[in-house]
């Protein structure tokens, strides 16, 4: 990881729901940092807890235990007002492009609405100007677009204006949770290298949740995997991919789509065949971490 | 060589519009032969649902087959089926997985009723009988049987979408039709279910007609692939040849455009 101080951070933060007999532990004991100019991978099946931890650092959940850091001081801490500028700093593109526009407004409407709130100081050229330049930004023509309403837009665009949204404020830190995921093959690239320039020009903190962990080697320098609420293996995305340690972490590997080989081959011997032994001991709380490489982690499976 | 299970000649389809009809499918032909996996590849919108759509028949207006199209199914003209010989059709010889088929189950219905449904409609079967052959075919995709009497809300997705495989195989068709039959589950369960079909296939001997955007997943599991584009078929050949030496342009915009793992020729340089 880099020396830079983090932007935000996770201190052991855990979160549980339901009661007693039937609770679910989406996070146990997560802690990692987001840095400025870097993008953080967080890759797991559906149901593992990536999107609790978005959740989290979104203020949409509190934690049980833990602390979430920004810019070294824990948020809730803060003096007054200071929630409003951690949410300007701090935006999400969403998974679904086609619900997280509302469908009665137009576009320039969804662009307006941040930087009125966010920088109410701006008058109405300039704040068009920002407009016009965020839009620009996600390569979209602001004098066709801003007059159109979602529905008359393609998923791809539809993305691109959640992104110029996020980016109307001029945040530090962008969660996106599987935000290619609903796009057709063809428009998920685009995206992906949007993200890139984006945190390569405006030198953002990135954190990329998804399932798919193709497109995470694609953008991230490193990578965490997570199962049942625990981060089981993390680290730099070369050394995590090229270099596997932990059995979930292989299994994903083996089930992730490869035309270099017929279903009847794998990757790793013999993950596949005991898919189950592994998600039951994977799911096991493992406080022990052990350092495989410089910045590349494990919780080892318990036996 | 035995003649081939499913052959499309020259399918054309059209939705018909106020001012223009839409062409989804154009001038298509190809053939799946017995026991073969065949996969339709293309992004949203290029035709290829539309095209498993004919197959069954299940196309309503303003989407109409053009006259001269022509699908043979074990022999049979599809185009040219009553109502009765459809029905007849449906499950038997031909059977469909949808798109996100884990919500194609009846919520108010338990998995045995579902079963039923079929089996009661088709062969005439009794309950106790029906029951049976449930079970078995649970088994088959390894689903213990006393999950009969569950709800679907009690199963997860990649059950569901389990139990949907199990029933389309209740009469043993000759071609099993699979819309983006995984789309909606994790790479894990994916490939446990797609590991599934391609056992069952070996051992029960129908065809597979596999509709997917994923081409990666595609190549692995496939014997021969068609890429389409704008309703038209535009490349056909064996899922290798798919995969290493792609004749089509847009076959390999389509490969440039997938950020791959473990591979050279990720879309890192491709992309640009």
């Amino acid at each position: 990881m880099s020396d830079t101080t983090p932007i935000l951070a996770l201190d052991h933060v855990s979160k549980s729901f339901g009661r007693a007999e039937a609770r679910v532990h989406a996070a146990r004991s997560i802690s990692f940092a987001l840095h400025p100019g870097r993008t953080l991978a967080l890759v797991g099946e559906s149901g593992s807890g990536k999107t609790t931890a978005a959740r989290l650092i979104m203020r949409e959940y509190r934690p049980d235990e833990g602390r979430l850091l920004f810019r070294g001081s824990p948020v809730e801490d803060g003096p007054l007002g200071s929630l409003k500028a951690y949410r300007r700093a701090v935006q999400m593109v969403f998974q679904d492009p086609f619900s997280s526009l509302n469908p009665v407004h137009t576009v320039r409407y969804h662009l307006e609405r941040p930087l009125q709130l966010h920088q109410p100081a701006l008058k109405g050229a300039e704040r068009r100007a920002a407009i016009a330049e965020v839009l620009t930004r996600v390569k979209l023509d602001p004098a066709l677009i801003l007059p159109k309403y979602p529905h008359e837009l393609s998923g791809g665009q539809r993305q691109r204006i959640s992104i110029a949204r996020a980016l109307a404020v001029n945040p530090e830190v962008i969660i996106a949770d599987e935000p290619t995921s609903m796009l057709d093959v063809s428009v998920r690239l685009g995206i992906l290298n949007l993200l890139n320039d984006m945190k390569r020009q405006l030198g953002l903190a990135v954190l990329y949740i998804t399932h798919d962990i193709a497109t995470a080697r694609y953008v991230a320098e490193d990578i965490m995997v997570m199962y049942a609420g625990q981060i089981v293996e993390w680290g730099e995305t070369e050394s995590v991919l090229g270099n596997p340690q932990h059995p979930y972490t292989r299994l994903l590997l083996s089930a992730v789509p490869d035309p270099d080989r017929r279903l009847t081959e794998t990757l790793f011997d013999g993950e596949l065949s005991r898919v189950d032994v592994i998600r039951r001991q994977s799911a096991i709380d493992q406080s022990e971490v052990r350092e495989i490489a410089a910045n590349h982690f494990i919780r080892p499976m318990p036996a | 060589m035995s003649d081939p299970v499913l052959s499309i000649r020259n399918l054309s389809v059209d939705y018909i519009g106020a001012e223009a009809d839409f062409h989804a499918v154009r001038n298509v032909s190809f053939t799946i032969a017995a026991g073969e996996f065949f996969g339709l590849a293309g992004e949203s919108g290029c035709g290829k649902s539309t095209i498993a759509f004919a197959i069954t028949r299940l196309l309503r207006p303003p989407a109409i087959i053009r006259s001269g199209s022509e699908i043979l199914l074990d022999g049979r003209d599809v185009l040219a089926l009553d109502s009765a010989a459809l029905r007849d059709l449906r499950w038997r010889e031909v059977a469909m997985v949808f798109q996100s088929a884990m919500n194609s189950l009846n919520p108010v219905l338990t998995i045995e009723s579902q079963f039923y449904d079929v089996l009661r409609t088709h062969t005439g079967m009794s309950r106790t009988a029906a029951r049976a052959r449930a079970a078995d075919l649970l088994r088959l995709v390894d689903i213990p049987a006393d999950r009969l009497s569950a709800y679907p809300h009690q199963l997860s997705g990649g059950m569901r979408q389990r139990v949907v495989i199990a029933i389309c195989l209740a009469l043993n068709p000759k071609l099993l039709i699979m819309d983006e039959p995984t789309t909606a589950l994790d790479v894990v369960v994916q490939r446990e279910i797609l590991e599934r079909i391609n056992r069952l296939r070996q051992e029960l001997g129908f065809s597979v007609l596999f509709i997917t955007h994923d081409l990666a997943l595609m190549v692995q599991v496939s014997d021969r692939i068609g890429i389409m584009l704008e309703g038209e078929l535009v490349e056909v050949d064996d899922a290798q040849a798919i995969y290493r030496s792609p004749r089509h342009d847009y076959t390999r915009r389509l490969w440039a455009s997938i950020p791959r793992l473990g591979s050279e020729r990720t879309a890192r340089d491709a992309g640009q």
